[in-house]
């Protein structure tokens, strides 16, 4: 018996390491070996064809020069702010609605899931057309909105506006859904105490479910962030980082620099660049919020 | 559409190559994983898929039928020809015989010596040269050497116009840069955008400036540029033609919301079909795009003339820019026989059987003795208006953004649409030009 509780706990406790092994492999072929890779050519001068030439720091000596690598920096940390602002409060009160089990809401929200099942650039196409200044929606709309002649995607603010709005349409779902499962996943009884205790509605919000969500925060928040800083697609389609470089956010200019200007060197340091912010944020994210800690949202019941 | 590099004189027929793109899959040789290098017996040649595909895939079957060396044809799906072709070159995957925009797009490998310079196969057989318009044959070659053979149809840049707009305003063609002037204050009277420009692809404002510079100064301009660098963006010429564009957009010339209108999405072809504008300054292969899209404007509506002159400008008003045409590139490291087949291959591009086919396409060819045939075309006003007007200019420029090496098309197309948006002053734009 002594002997058989050892062996038992450890069939039903964690799985050996040999289980994550294909995910390791995987992510250091995939993910790891091109990261190094990108690094060292960071440091070279390359065109894509023939070897690159290694030219030590003069990469970073331009691209700390560069004022369009200084507003894609500022561009993607706006666009990352403003994401957040966005997406998460729209995204937790839809979520937390969406929570509920009555039919409405049920059919309501499979509608609202609907813009998470087409891709990226099939959405942006269809933006653009809705946004051409003669043909489209903006044409009519554009006006009210400041935007005399539809001229939107012509005005920096416009445009970045645009950027916005398209991918917060997008991923909204998303990070709806993430809520919906955190909401659901609250306790009951928590909400019967509170409603013996005579809280309403709003004070249940705030005192329990938002205080519950708190992981549920950080997962979506970390995504978004990750996700407005490696966000590309809907940029090359809508705006082409336009006008001029006024939505050039990293992402492109990595994306210009590497495969139209065919300076693979150039662009290998701008994505050095960004690994590194978005690891940092991520990490820093989970860090100040004390998500690493798991300090269980249930302490005390 | 996601094209990087793809030349965009083919962007209008983007949607065509998407869709050949699907169907390509069933073709031989279309798969990512490379065709490989060509056996002993054959060459491989390399061709951008789209629908005008179909007269270089008569020409191999023509060409196998005779040849003891046969050609292994790979038709490349549009949008990743130019990544492809990079990365290719310099490995044994490397095509022997291939299709490419000329300039730019082959200067890299010719600065690593991985082509074969045409010059003796032209002199062994003089009707190699003489076969092709020379403007057009010279566009191809890097520092007066020859590297391609004309094989597809000629694309200037054309000043179109709406005769119904014309019409309906009592206005004739512009023939000055007076005229030009006069007809914005006429068109914008009558409420309609004098010239339609789409702001947000930068490469359809490239072509006033380039057909500016070149009135201004003369295909001169450019060429120094190209052969002495940065420094001579400082010309005159190009301070002048900041000036124009800054003058032209005061004036409304290309109306309001010209920075959100969009050329591959047709947005812009569709206003001007519409008549909400006059004039666009477009690739002959507008022709081709109205025809799909507005057939019956393309039939009776579709005017054309050519750039006019500008006020104290020296360049000849008969010069041309655009795209010349596409040409076929030999590889360098074909050697003897092997590379003699290659020749054979090229030469089937100056012969009258080929120039016949690609006018049943729609295309104007390259050929010299072109004219006779253009008869045969779908709209032989137009395919003679673009032959003579190509055929007699002493010049016709590359399109920059072509001609240049690519690490300079992302900030030439960015400076540009500031110009255009008026977020760089035309000083401003001459030093970021030479900053580049």
């Amino acid at each position: 018996m002594a002997d058989a509780v050892p062996r038992h706990s450890k069939s039903v406790g964690r799985p050996s390491v040999a289980w994550a092994l294909p995910g390791a492999l995987f992510f250091v072929f995939f993910a790891v070996a091109p990261m190094i890779l990108v690094v060292a050519l960071a440091f070279t001068d390359w065109d894509g064809i023939g070897t690159p030439q290694w030219t030590g720091l003069s990469n970073w000596t331009r691209l700390w020069d560069d004022p369009d690598t200084h507003q894609a920096i500022r561009l993607s940390l706006v666009l990352t702010v403003l994401t957040w602002l966005v997406q998460t409060p729209l995204a937790l009160l839809l979520g937390v609605w969406a929570a509920g089990h009555q039919r409405n809401r049920a059919v309501l929200s499979a509608i609202f899931f609907l813009p998470l099942l087409g891709s990226s650039v099939a959405l942006a196409l269809v933006w653009k057309s809705l946004l051409d200044p003669n043909f489209g929606l903006i044409a009519d709309i554009g006006p009210a909105l400041g935007f005399e002649d539809g001229d939107l995607l012509g005005s920096s603010t416009g445009a970045f506006g645009a950027v916005l709005f398209v991918t917060a349409w997008q991923f909204i779902p998303l990070h709806t859904l993430i809520y919906q499962g955190g909401a659901r996943a609250v306790p009951r009884s928590l909400y019967d105490a509170a409603a013996i205790d005579g809280a309403g509605t709003v004070r249940q919000f705030f005192s329990i479910t938002l205080p519950q969500l708190r992981n549920t925060i950080v997962t979506s928040s970390v995504i978004m962030v990750v996700g407005a800083l490696t966000f590309f697609d809907t940029v090359l389609i809508l705006t082409k980082g336009g006008p001029g470089t006024d939505t050039t956010i990293m992402p492109y200019l990595m994306y210009k620099n590497g495969f139209q200007a065919f300076d693979l060197g150039y662009a290998s340091a701008v994505a050095t660049i960004l690994v590194v912010v978005a690891t940092t944020v991520s990490l820093l994210l989970v860090r100040l919020t004390g998500f690493t800690a798991m300090r269980s949202t249930r302490e005390g019941m | 559409m996601r094209i990087p590099r793809s030349r965009s004189s083919l962007r209008a027929t983007g949607l065509a190559a998407a869709a050949a793109l699907v169907v390509g899959g069933t073709l031989s040789g279309c798969g990512s994983s490379g065709p490989g290098g060509s056996g002993d017996g054959e060459i491989s040649v390399w061709v951008y898929q789209d629908p005008s595909t179909k007269v270089q895939r008569q020409v191999v079957e023509r060409f196998n039928k005779t040849s003891k060396i046969k050609v292994k044809l790979t038709q490349v799906p549009g949008d990743g020809y130019s990544d492809k072709l990079r990365t290719s070159m310099g490995t044994p995957n490397a095509p022997d015989v291939f299709f490419n925009w000329g300039g730019g797009s082959i200067s890299e490998f010719v600065k690593k010596d991985m082509l074969l310079d045409l010059g003796p196969a032209m002199k062994k057989d003089p009707s190699l040269k003489k076969g092709f318009i020379p403007s057009i044959l010279d566009a191809g070659g890097i520092n007066g050497k020859h590297y391609g053979i004309p094989m597809r149809g000629m694309q200037p840049v054309i000043l179109f116009y709406n005769k119904d707009v014309f019409e309906k305003a009592g206005a004739q063609p512009p023939k000055s840069w007076n005229d030009i002037i006069k007809l914005i204050g006429t068109f914008k009277g009558k409420g309609v955008t004098p010239f339609v420009v789409a702001g947000t692809d930068p490469w359809t404002e490239l072509m006033w400036v380039e057909y500016l510079v070149d009135r201004y100064g003369g295909a001169g301009v450019f060429k120094k540029i190209q052969s002495e660098g940065k420094d001579a963006w400082g010309d005159p010429a190009v301070l002048k033609t900041a000036r124009t564009i800054k003058d032209l957009v005061g004036r409304g010339a290309f109306g309001k919301n010209y920075k959100s209108v969009n050329y591959t999405a047709d947005g812009a072809s569709t206003y001007f079909a519409k008549g909400k504008a006059a004039m666009h300054l477009m690739g002959s292969w507008e022709y081709a795009n109205q025809k799909t899209n507005q057939p019956a404007f393309a039939k009776s509506g579709l005017g054309w003339t050519t750039f006019p002159s500008v006020p104290g400008g020296t360049g000849d008003p008969k010069n041309v820019v655009g795209n010349p045409t596409n040409y076929w590139s030999i590889s360098g490291k074909l050697k003897g026989k092997k590379q003699q087949a290659a020749i054979d291959f090229v030469k089937f591009a100056a012969k009258q059987d080929y120039a016949k086919a690609l006018i049943a396409n729609g295309d104007v060819p390259t050929t010299s003795d072109a004219s006779s045939l253009l008869n045969g075309h779908e709209n032989p006003t137009y395919a003679k208006f673009q032959y003579d007007m190509v055929r007699d200019a002493p010049d016709f420029t590359l399109s920059w953004d072509q001609a240049l090496p690519a690490k300079y098309t992302p900030p030439l197309h960015t400076n540009v649409q500031k110009l255009f948006n008026g977020q760089l002053s035309p000083t401003a734009f001459v030093d970021a030009m030479k900053g580049m």
